[in-house]
């Protein structure tokens, strides 16, 4: 490995320190901490008016921080901004593209607006409309587009020119499930490219399939980061419940599992069904085998992941809901 | 997944994997490719919307005609009298009105998210502003030779001639161009379509109402003459008579490329200003 790419790996992405915006008297970003390392994905996780967007655009040179500091790629925030945007882009929270245009119309311009030739803005225009699938919408107006398709627009024109870092608030907002997969599928095609993602979402499951590290935001503050599964653990466990076809057999069910299995078990209000806590999800599966094994017969079954709630009142104490209320702003 | 609707997706992943790893980053376009860019963005805007162009082509023609035929006989006794009095001003007072809408474009572009877009690309700013107001001399232009053939046709008969027209749209170019500024400044400072609207029709009511493009000034009471006098339309307005008819002093000019100028200095720094530090 050359001295070069020595460099390239030990500047982060991201570090920043302190980050502060406030708008009136609300701290919307009250001491961000961030140190984000090249090509992973980091994820930023909290309920609506947490301060996710105002980070981000921060980071992203739109708006200036009151407070605190940040190098994106070694450059400084406060200064050296031609060079950040020049390795930068960003897919907002509302569409950044122009609606009453077409689909190839809206890269078409952004790669001009880039510096790509006519000739050369076109051809790469059509590529990135067919690697988004998107070939047959590309003379729509965007605002035709369903949610999936404006999201994959909006996505193509941040990577006309693939950035080395890229933002993404709220990709999966309001998207259906195979949409979701969809945006999955090209936000981890780019990170397998090389770029650095820098992701925010409300959704821990999106987090979780997603990111390498993981911050949980509220009220301005990073309350949690580590992995998922440092999350995971530290905010408790999954929850498994089985429902059996037979309730004389769910004394044996218990034994079976708290077992083989070494967690423990709780019957629930339903007498044929038990719950159980689970810390890995794997152990699911296996305990559907060893009650197979026993022959005992499950009618329903399902592992449920801490809820972004779950996280939520173990951090904070407090339910998410009750939040967003005192977030309405004069 | 059945297993082909699995191997078109890894197809797409390759695809978009190849686009990915082929992009090379070209260097940032300059200041005038930036521009006639945005220009393009502007003109495919009209082709998508064409009822953009409703207030240059039918709002010039009912004010022409409504102006000429409601006032016409009150004032000047004779319609093709008013005329060649009216038109200049009107004309003036309708491109100035239509200057308006440059705001409210930017400030939707600020709303919806595509104005963050263009504010994290590598490209001269202000040329996302320039480019607009490129097409909009397009748009001025045709609202007023509409404005102008119209006349023509109801018997308008300027001594200046051809050349005098030319020279007084070019004037009223340059002084719409100018006032945009103001609307760009607005349109970055608002928050929201309608007070945005408030705003600058309060703005241009006064403006364009109490000046010299109805009546000749000398019947209005003195306090409201020494308003007239200053306005800025106003002294537009007398320079496009002027040329149109003939008898243009240089003064009169110089007034008007002065208050140009003015409306530059302050509203296009300011402009630029927010633009670049809007939250
Ligand atoms: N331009 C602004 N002016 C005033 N308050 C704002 C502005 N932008 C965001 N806020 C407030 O800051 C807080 C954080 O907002 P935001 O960063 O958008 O949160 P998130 O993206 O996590 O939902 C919210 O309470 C929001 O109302
Ligand atoms: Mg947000």
């Amino acid at each position: 490995m050359s001295d070069k790419n020595q460099i390239r790996q030990t500047t982060m992405a991201i570090e920043a320190k302190g980050l502060v915006k406030v708008f009136g008297k609300h701290r919307a970003v009250d001491g961000v901490d961030l140190s984000i390392p090249q090509g992973t994905v980091y994820g930023f996780l909290g309920p609506n008016g947490a301060g996710k967007t105002t980070t981000i655009r921060m980071l992203a040179t739109l708006l200036q921080p009151d407070a605190g500091e940040a190098l994106i790629f070694g450059h400084d925030l406060n200064s050296e901004t031609e060079e950040i945007k020049s390795r930068i882009s960003l897919t907002g929270q509302y569409a950044s593209i122009d609606e009453d245009l077409t689909g190839i119309e809206n890269l078409v311009l952004i790669a001009r607006l880039m510096g790509y030739p006519r000739r050369q803005a076109k051809n790469r225009a059509y590529e990135l409309l067919s690697a988004f699938n998107l070939e047959d919408a590309s003379k729509r107006q965007v605002k035709n587009y369903s949610g999936g398709m404006r999201r994959r627009i909006d996505i193509a024109a941040s990577i006309v020119v693939t950035p080395d870092l890229l933002f993404l608030d709220e990709p999966t907002t309001g998207l259906d499930p195979r949409s979701r997969n969809q945006v999955w599928d090209i936000i981890r095609t780019l990170v397998s490219a090389g770029t650095t993602v820098l992701l925010t979402t409300q959704y821990l499951e999106e987090a979780d399939q997603l990111a390498d590290r993981i911050a949980v935001i509220n009220q301005g503050k990073i309350i949690a980061e580590g992995t998922s599964s440092e999350l995971k653990s530290s905010v408790g466990t999954g929850t498994l419940n089985v429902t059996l076809v037979d309730p004389q057999e769910r004394e044996k069910a218990i034994d079976v599992l708290a077992s083989k299995l070494a967690v423990s078990i709780h019957p629930a209000s339903d007498p044929a069904s038990l719950t159980a806590q689970v810390a890995d999800p794997s152990l699911g599966a296996e305990a559907l085998g060893e009650l197979a094994k026993e022959n005992i017969d499950v009618s329903t079954f399902s592992l449920g992941q801490p809820s972004l709630d779950e996280v939520f009142l173990t951090l904070t104490g407090q339910p998410m809901d009750e939040k967003e209320e005192e977030e309405v702003k004069p | 997944m059945t297993q082909s609707a699995e191997m078109r997706k890894q197809g797409r992943n390759d695809q978009l994997l190849d686009a990915v790893a082929s992009s090379k980053r070209p260097s940032p376009p300059n200041a005038f490719n930036s521009s006639v860019t945005f220009a393009s963005r502007a003109l495919l805007r009209i082709k998508h919307i064409p009822e953009q162009l409703f207030d240059v082509t039918v709002f010039p023609i009912i004010f022409l005609l409504m102006f000429t035929y409601l006032f016409g006989g009150a004032i000047a006794g004779s319609t093709s009298d008013y005329l060649q009095f009216l038109l200049p001003g009107i004309l003036v007072m309708t491109v100035a009105q239509i200057t308006m809408y440059t705001g409210i474009d930017l400030n939707n572009d600020i709303r919806k998210g595509i104005f963050d877009r263009f504010r994290t690309l590598p490209i001269w700013l202000p040329s996302a502003l320039i480019g607009s107001l490129l097409v909009d001399a397009v748009r001025y232009t045709m609202a007023s030779s509409i404005m102008i053939i119209l006349g023509l046709i109801l018997g308008f008969r300027p001594d200046g001639g051809f050349i005098g027209i030319l020279g007084s749209v070019a004037l009223l170019l340059i002084f719409c161009f100018s006032l945009s500024w103001v609307w760009t400044t607005l349109g970055l400072i608002m928050r929201s379509e309608k007070s945005l609207m408030m705003v600058s029709m309060t703005v241009l009511f006064p403006l364009t109402f109490v000046s010299n493009v109805f009546v000749d000034p000398e019947t209005l009471p003195s306090w409201l003459q020494g308003f007239v006098d200053i306005n800025p339309i106003s002294l537009l307005v007398a320079a496009v008579r002027g040329l149109m008819h003939g008898g243009v002093t240089g003064a009169q000019v110089g007034w008007v490329l002065l208050a140009s100028l003015i409306f530059i200095v302050i509203f296009a720094p300011m402009t630029m200003y927010l633009y670049r530090n809007k939250k």
